[in-house]
């Protein structure tokens, strides 16, 4: 299965999502610079972290002009994957690839710390591996990660399972303490109608190692394989 | 003129020295470069002599002082280059830019070497949290840091946070970066090659930040709020285009030398590269790049607008230079080329703006040997005797006033806004000992840590920078990692006083020797001088950065406890010594006393016996005692690990002594039962006193001396008040 990183100027977790996904998960995988427009032969593609363009406007609203985001938006109206993680969610949100919008965390500051995440929906591309209500230690690193939908969205969303991790505690309770940023109704990762985009501010590519303190990241990129080798169903 | 070299900072006798080495008067552009370079910040004139008294040799060096950082062996051909810097007058000015900017400008002395930046570091000085404008700078300066790093991309994994008085008005940030490189790629910040061009990347040149070295050469007052055009503006996002390309660049083989234009921007880079390479520089200032119109030559020359470098790629590769600046998006202007004449000439289209001899601006810089002179309040200060002091009533209510202190509390409040994490090598983050990194690619770490207690360098100088060098060495061993080498950022007030200039010798004096006999030559640093507010100067403070290797990362440690029935032992032996101790600074209010001893051979011998007992594996968590002795060591410890702990020992101190001293070479490590007899064999060869003090387990902290209880708190009120101090004294 074959990885393609997008690295827009300002990415910086490009080389963790390629390190993760090359040395840990042993898959092939190449960057794919912001002015490329031919991703032909890719299973996958990752938005990685950073802050594209400084994020100097509204966070993604200037990479998602950037050339190679025709071809991701073809890649995805093909049904191809996508993830989005952090930075990489922002843009997607911008693209109109997935539902929803982002604003400053509550607190006003950048918030680094681990985040706990629950399990709603494992019958996805990017979570089949894991158990509905298995809670992941995932970090998170932003200073705007506060997703935010209309009531009616989120209704919407969740009849539709598109909601796939909820910030809880490390026993799975979804309560506003162990949200780290103000998100709606705790929500930390969603995918689009379809199930084949998915954005999420943790960073699955920071905890697939032990070294690290955790491997629960690793589940997501075991998913996407496991899914794709299945032949893009679930198991 | 006589008014002009004044407004300018230079003294009449350096006025004439510029006329005799010139061979006449000089116009305003070549008096504005000599007052840029002659400043103390550029010049080091008055630090020079002294700071040749440091060890700065070893079979670990590749590259000493000298240039934009310094480099470390660290075997398999990979090296490290670091380098510790300070930004304290901009950022008492305007805090949030000037941290950032402080960050900015050490990442490309790190990166101009061509080492991969994979860390920073903070050591961050501000007064009391009480007052609403330290309040101000504290939150303008960690939210500069943290906007800088975390969007350039690297890591903030360790550093610092003292609160004092002194610092009330002259915080100090102090930045220090860590880069990675193999030995083929290390560049260094040489212009050589006849003919070759001078390439001006990066940013455009402004208006901003000119004369920004002489302010940091000045004492702080209320006119320096004037200073504020002083202070420049940070753009990181285009520093991580830079980044990218200047790595590129360097791999591409294009490429003789490279500098950053930090301070005193295009003069001081050019110069400075120009002496090393004993060569001479024709550069048009009408070909630089500019944001604003009608900059007159001097303004471009001193300019400090921030992502900037001054580039000599080799002659016919300006293609390559240019193919790959162009893919970042950056500008790139050829301004000039190599000569031999040794001589800076700076064009304005086809008119001679300024002919200066490079060496005329860097070696042939005055150097100053002021007079020293013991201050007069060591006395009265180092005469009061705490053995005076009356037993505390609650021994248990002194260690959580302890842990409310700022400067003992976590710091979590700070570095939760900082991303430790970026770039997935961050194995033990900010809050323990030292934080470790690891070598993708291979099973080494690199250990890294900031440390000066600036109260025992008030107290004495010699023994506090000492101990400065020694406790950094301490905490990288205490995370299993040997020491290799220093970068130090020596902060002092103004150096014309011999009070000052007295702290200034001693100090290094007292780190020279620490760094002689534990093998940390200093590889890099940085002298800050003229921090003083209104005629108060700040606490001396000779923070020490240190690098070091973790050989096997299996063997990596940490601070916290880890498992019920483990044992605690003590390294080191506590003395009555609770002279410049936290415990009379917090609880007496009285910064005075004597400073602990430090005896260095036991020091060495605390350290190797560590270090020998983490690799063997015995060792399960260690921390050394530092501020607030014993007690809060064992607390942390405990409240790290989320776990209890219950210490006994037996003593002739004082409950008080032998809780809360801040006697040196002291560790506090726990290991496993069935462990202890391998720990006294390392123990017994290197001859250090090895007692065990308790029993890690519980929910509990509980401390028992001589048959009495004196200390039981539970671990989640410790807890919390220890996490939560911080963030209270904002609110």
């Amino acid at each position: 299965m074959k990885f393609g990183v997008v690295v827009f100027p300002g990415s910086n977790c490009d080389t963790d999502v390629k390190y993760a996904i090359e040395t840990v998960l042993k898959q092939p995988v190449d960057y794919l610079w912001h002015q490329e427009g031919d991703i032909a032969g890719y299973d996958c593609l990752v938005l990685p972290g950073g802050f594209s363009f400084g994020d100097y406007l509204r966070i993604g609203a200037i990479a998602r002009f950037s050339p190679i985001m025709k071809s991701v938006e073809q890649f995805a109206g093909n049904g191809g994957l996508v993830v989005g993680i952090c930075n990489g969610f922002q843009i997607l949100l911008e693209a109109g690839l997935l539902p929803g919008a982002m604003k400053m965390n509550d607190s006003l500051q950048f918030r680094c710390q681990d985040a706990y995440l629950k399990v709603e929906n494992n019958e996805t591309a990017f979570t089949n591996k894991m158990m509905p209500g298995n809670i992941l230690r995932v970090p998170v690193a932003h200073g705007e990660g506060n997703y935010y939908a209309d009531e009616s969205m989120v209704a919407e969303l969740e009849r539709n399972g598109q909601i796939v991790f909820r910030y809880s505690s490390s026993k799975g309770a979804v309560v506003p303490e162990a949200n780290p940023n103000g998100s709606t109704a705790n929500i930390a990762g969603v995918i689009n109608k379809e199930g084949n985009v998915l954005g999420m501010m943790p960073h699955p590519e920071r905890c697939a190692e032990t070294l690290l303190g955790g491997e629960d990241g690793k589940l997501i990129f075991e998913s996407i394989i496991d899914w794709h080798q299945g032949g893009g169903k679930l198991g | 003129m006589a008014k002009l070299f004044q407004e300018m900072g230079l003294l009449a006798s350096e006025y004439e020295k510029i006329v005799k080495l010139m061979g006449r008067e000089p116009n305003y552009t070549e008096l504005s470069m000599f007052s840029v370079m002659w400043s103390e910040h550029c010049s080091y004139k008055h630090s020079r002599p002294v700071l040749g008294t440091f060890p700065t040799t070893g079979p670990q060096v590749l590259q000493g002082p000298g240039e934009n950082a310094g480099v470390v062996d660290i075997g398999d051909n990979q090296a490290v280059a670091f380098k510790i810097e300070s930004h304290n007058h901009p950022s008492a000015i305007e805090p949030f830019q000037g941290a950032a900017t402080g960050v900015g400008g050490i990442i490309r002395d790190v990166f101009t070497m061509g080492a991969r930046p994979i860390a920073l570091l903070n050591s961050l000085r501000f007064g009391s949290l009480d007052n609403d404008r330290v309040k101000y700078l504290f939150d303008g300066v960690v939210s500069g840091i943290s906007w800088y790093g975390n969007c350039i991309g690297i890591p903030t994994v360790a550093g610092e946070v003292y609160f004092n008085d002194s610092y009330a008005g002259n915080p100090l940030v102090n930045a220090m970066c860590v880069g990675l490189l193999n030995h083929d790629e290390l560049k260094k910040g040489v212009a050589s090659g006849i003919g070759n061009p001078v390439m001006v990347i990066g940013a455009r040149t402004g208006r901003d930040g000119i004369h920004g070295a002489t302010f940091a050469s000045e004492e702080l007052s209320d006119k320096s709020e004037e200073k504020r055009p002083s202070v420049q503006v940070g753009d990181p996002f285009m520093e991580k285009l830079l980044l990218e390309a200047c790595l590129e660049l360097i791999r591409s083989g294009a490429v003789i030398g490279m500098q950053d234009m930090g301070a005193a921007g295009l003069i001081s880079s050019s110069c400075e590269m120009a002496t090393r390479g004993g060569s001479g520089m024709v550069m048009d200032v009408a070909e630089v790049p500019r944001r604003e119109e009608g900059m007159e030559p001097y303004e471009v020359l001193l300019s400090e607008s921030q992502e900037r470098m001054l580039v000599i790629p080799r002659k016919g590769k300006e293609q390559i230079v240019e193919e790959i600046f162009n893919k970042w998006g950056l500008e790139a202007a050829v301004i000039g080329h190599v000569t031999d004449d040794g001589m800076l000439t700076i064009m304005e289209g086809d008119k001679i703006a300024a002919q200066v001899p490079a060496t005329a601006l860097t070696e042939e810089c005055p150097v100053y040997r002021p007079e020293a002179k013991e201050p007069e309040y060591l006395s009265r200060v180092n005469a009061f005797s705490p053995e005076d002091l009356p037993l505390p009533k609650d021994c248990s209510e002194v260690l959580l006033s302890l842990l409310a202190s700022p400067s003992i509390a976590s710091k979590e409040w700070v570095y939760r806004q900082y991303d430790y994490m970026v770039r997935t090598n961050t194995v033990i983050g900010p809050g323990s000992d030292a934080a470790i990194l690891r070598v993708k690619g291979t099973n080494k770490g690199i250990a890294v840590t900031t440390d000066c207690n600036s109260l025992y360098c008030y107290l004495d100088p010699f023994t506090g920078g000492a101990i400065a060098v020694a406790e950094a060495a301490r905490n990288l061993v205490c995370s299993g990692a040997k020491p290799l080498a220093v970068t130090d950022c020596l902060n002092f007030g103004n150096p014309e006083k011999p009070e000052i200039y007295w702290q200034f010798k001693e100090a290094v004096a007292g780190m020279s020797e620490a760094c002689k006999r534990l093998s940390t030559p200093v590889v890099s640093g940085n002298v800050s001088f003229y921090n003083e507010t209104n005629g108060g100067s700040v606490y001396p403070t000779p923070v020490v950065g240190m690098v070091g290797l973790v050989e096997d990362l299996n063997h990596r440690c940490s601070m916290d406890f880890k498992e019920e029935g483990h044992l605690m032992f003590l390294l080191g032996q506590t003395k009555s010594e609770l002279g410049g101790s936290q415990y009379l600074s917090v609880i007496h209010g009285k910064d005075m006393g004597k400073t602990p001893s430090l005896d260095l051979d036991t020091e060495a011998a605390v350290q190797e016996c560590c270090l020998e007992a983490i690799k063997k594996g015995i060792v399960v968590s260690a921390h050394d005692c530092a501020e607030g002795g014993l007690a809060v060591a064992a607390a942390e410890s405990a409240i790290s690990g989320g776990i209890g702990c219950s210490v006994n020992i037996n003593t002739e101190l004082a409950s008080h002594e032998l809780l809360f001293s801040e006697s040196q070479s002291r560790i506090i490590i726990t290991v496993a039962p069935k462990d202890v007899e391998k720990l006294m064999t390392t123990a017994n060869k290197f001859g250090v006193i090895c007692e065990e003090i308790g029993t890690v387990g519980g929910s509990t902290i509980e401390m028992t001396v001589s048959e009495k209880l004196q200390i039981s708190v539970s671990l989640e009120i410790a807890a919390s008040t220890w996490r939560e101090a911080i963030a209270c004294k904002l609110t």
